[in-house]
């Protein structure tokens, strides 16, 4: 497998390698390759289809002027890993997002009305407003938030995974992050920490070959993002992100291994964003052909596709669940819209919790 | 009341808070076995064991993101950072993660955080090991710094800390571990966010944390003695938030304010104070107040230099008479 992996150069825009593959000399057995159910893939294609379906709604709504701020960075194209990943977590599983984690948050279960809520600036946003786009989460389904500064959330997924250590508990920690994000010092001390204190925790790279504009060749020196774990001895995987079947097997070895293991595991999705960094990213520094070629293999849209030609899956199966997100997503643009924006009395609430050292503050400077 | 050094004191309150909660853990370089390099926690590994004094890589910005992880999942963790000019390696976790997280998720979690670290000069430590970086942290939102002077606040402060629900920055002096106090034998709570008067006085108001308000008591003893001036000496303990109350009330008094801070000058603690004063007892003051600092310099290593630049009780005494006995 390392073969493969060196002749694709996978992390680096080539075909990316099928299968699983394993760190160092003597790789571990290639993992059996399980089939994923019927019922299993209908699952699946529901949560993909319902992140695709609202970051586009996002995407409109932002190119029609009604989301304030900075464009919010999506996730088309890269459904598969929340997706995936999410499937095998269990509720009091922690994940810890990135600046690109609107399918992070839905994939946790979050409801698609508080998100959007929060992405338009409203009060009943789970944030309440004060995050927007990019601090989305749900705490009481084991989000710790997402996160502005690339990098910077991998060592907190690593303290969740030391508490996790620490109270005994079977939970594990899942962060995901950019490919750029392993270009970061957090990322490195991050990694070696989690192996050395042998934390259960698994870091989940989703490679989509650019930090904003700068193609992964001009920042990375190893074939694959992954090899970089080779180097703090933890176990790791690269996976074609856009093959959805081979993308879930991965991750449910992968959620596997560090639950039964209690150990940290990279797994790296190689995938692409479809749309800019932002919505004002223009793309100049890579081809339409380039494009169009990624989007050949739409994850969504294949493994649709592979659902009704494989699976003997009914379409009337999958246009009911299509039926079911448009409803939802409905739902949700009408709970944001017609909520209201937070008042401007709450702006100072919430920097602090209620303690007495910051209320004597509050009562001095009334 | 015990006799124990400052170092002793907080060793004590780690004790203590450790013993009362199994959540609370110390995570940090060398804190474990060896003790810390300031040697705070030495013998705590013996009594706690490796899983609650947890020795790390020289990796600041996973220590405190480590230590987040752990407080937003229910444990409290103390943070140690050796120096605190190693701070500026681990901001972003601290200034962008810790202090926002709470604000920026509305208010879904708490974060009961302690990061300890040590400051100060005058050990000829030099440029990356002498700084008193207190108010980059004052001047964020969403933290709380807290700057003993004493092993009696020392102690009752940093429990306070521990069992506070936000992001306390605790900052020790290196200059003052070994110095002695009194420390009740019976548990004490300081809150925090309340200055203390550590000398009354009716002629000038001298506001300082940390080292500086041992150095301001020798200036008021010798201002008392030598030209018959009655400093009042105010600790400010927390020094973010800042508790205005008792400096406004003895600015009303004085009439006359002094700062004295180990940091640099400029946009320091000592601006800050003098900023509040003026704004809210604009009236009641008769002098200019006058700021005793750190020159905007780095810390130089030769001890001479590093003298110079210091701030001293004869410095602290040179700015009160200068406005005590204006010319004229």
């Amino acid at each position: 497998m390392k073969e493969t992996k060196a002749k694709t150069r996978a992390g680096r825009g080539g075909a990316a390698p099928k299968r699983l593959s394993a760190r160092g000399k003597a790789p571990v057995a290639k993992p059996e390759r399980v089939p994923v159910s019927p019922q299993e893939g209908l699952a699946l294609y529901r949560s993909m289809l319902r992140i695709r379906r609202f970051e586009t709604l996002v995407n409109g709504l932002y190119l029609k002027g009604r989301i304030p701020g900075m464009s919010p960075h999506l996730y088309i194209g890269e459904e598969t890993s929340a997706a995936s990943v999410s499937f095998f977590l269990a509720k009091d599983d922690y994940i810890v997002s990135n600046h690109r984690g609107h399918g992070h948050c839905l994939g946790k279960g979050a409801a698609m009305d508080r998100m959007l809520a929060e992405i338009m600036g409203k009060s009943t946003g789970y944030c309440k407003g004060r995050g927007g786009s990019m601090h989305i989460a749900d705490v009481t389904l084991g989000n710790l938030g997402a996160n502005g500064i690339v990098g910077a959330g991998i060592p907190i997924a690593v303290g969740a995974a030391f508490s996790i250590a620490y109270r005994g508990t079977d939970q594990i920690s899942v962060c995901y992050f950019g490919d750029a994000a392993t270009n970061q010092g957090t990322f490195h001390e991050a990694v070696n920490m989690a192996a050395v204190m042998k934390l259960p925790v698994l870091f989940v790279v989703e490679n989509n070959l650019y930090g904003l504009s700068t193609h992964i060749r001009r920042t990375c020196p190893t074939d694959c993002v992954s090899d970089k774990a080779h180097g703090y001895g933890i176990e790791h995987a690269t996976v074609d992100g856009m093959d959805t079947e081979e993308a879930f097997v991965a991750a449910r070895e992968a959620v596997s291994y560090v639950r039964k293991n209690r150990r940290p595991f990279l797994l790296e999705y190689v995938t692409y964003r479809f749309l800019g960094h932002g919505a004002s990213d223009n793309r100049s520094y890579r081809t339409k052909e380039e494009e169009e070629q990624w989007k050949k293999r739409s994850p969504v849209e294949g493994f649709r596709d592979r659902l009704l030609s494989a699976y003997g899956i009914e379409e009337a199966a999958l246009v009911a669940i299509e039926a079911e997100a448009e409803t939802e997503l409905a739902n949700a643009l009408r709970f944001a819209e017609e909520s209201p924006e937070p008042s401007p009395e709450e702006a100072l609430r919430d920097i602090f919790a209620p303690s007495e050292a910051v209320v004597r503050q509050t009562e001095v400077r009334r | 009341m015990s006799r124990m050094t400052y170092r002793e004191a907080i060793r004590l309150a780690l004790r203590e808070e450790m013993k009362r909660d199994e959540r609370v853990f110390i995570i940090g370089e060398d804190v474990g076995k060896f003790g810390g390099a300031m040697a705070v926690t030495k013998g705590l590994f013996d009594e706690f064991g490796a899983k609650r004094l947890v020795d790390t890589p020289i990796s600041e910005s996973a220590i405190i993101g480590a230590a987040l992880g752990s407080a937003l999942t229910g444990l409290i963790p103390v943070a140690e950072i050796m120096f605190i000019d190693f701070m500026a390696v681990c901001m972003d976790q601290i200034v962008n993660q810790v202090a926002k997280i709470r604000y920026m998720l509305g208010g879904q979690v708490q974060v009961p955080l302690v990061i300890r670290t040590q400051g100060g000069a005058g050990k000829g430590y030099a440029a990356q090991h002498s700084q008193s970086l207190e108010s980059w942290f004052c001047h964020i939102p969403g933290l709380i710094v807290v700057m003993p002077s004493s092993p009696r606040d020392a102690r009752g402060l940093l429990k306070s800390a521990i069992r506070e629900p936000n992001p306390v920055l605790f900052i020790e002096h290196k200059l003052l571990y070994n110095v002695e106090g009194d420390v009740p034998e019976a548990e004490e709570l300081i809150p925090l966010g309340r200055a203390e008067v550590k000398r009354p006085g009716k002629d000038v108001t001298i506001v300082a944390h940390s080292l500086q308000v041992l150095k301001a008591l020798e200036a008021a003893g010798s201002l008392a003695k030598d030209h018959g001036i009655e400093a009042e000496v105010i600790d400010l303990r927390t020094v973010a938030p800042m508790d205005e109350t008792v400096i406004l009330a003895s600015v009303k008094k004085t009439g006359k304010l002094v700062t004295v801070e180990e940091g640099y000058e400029n946009h320091g603690i000592g601006a800050e104070v003098v900023s509040r004063v003026t704004a809210k007892g604009f009236g009641w003051l008769d002098a200019e107040p006058v700021r005793v600092a750190f020159p905007n310099c780095p810390v130089p290593f030769a001890k001479s230099l590093e003298t110079a630049l210091l701030p001293s009780p004869a410095k602290i005494i040179a700015a009160v008479l200068s406005i005590a006995n204006p010319a004229g």
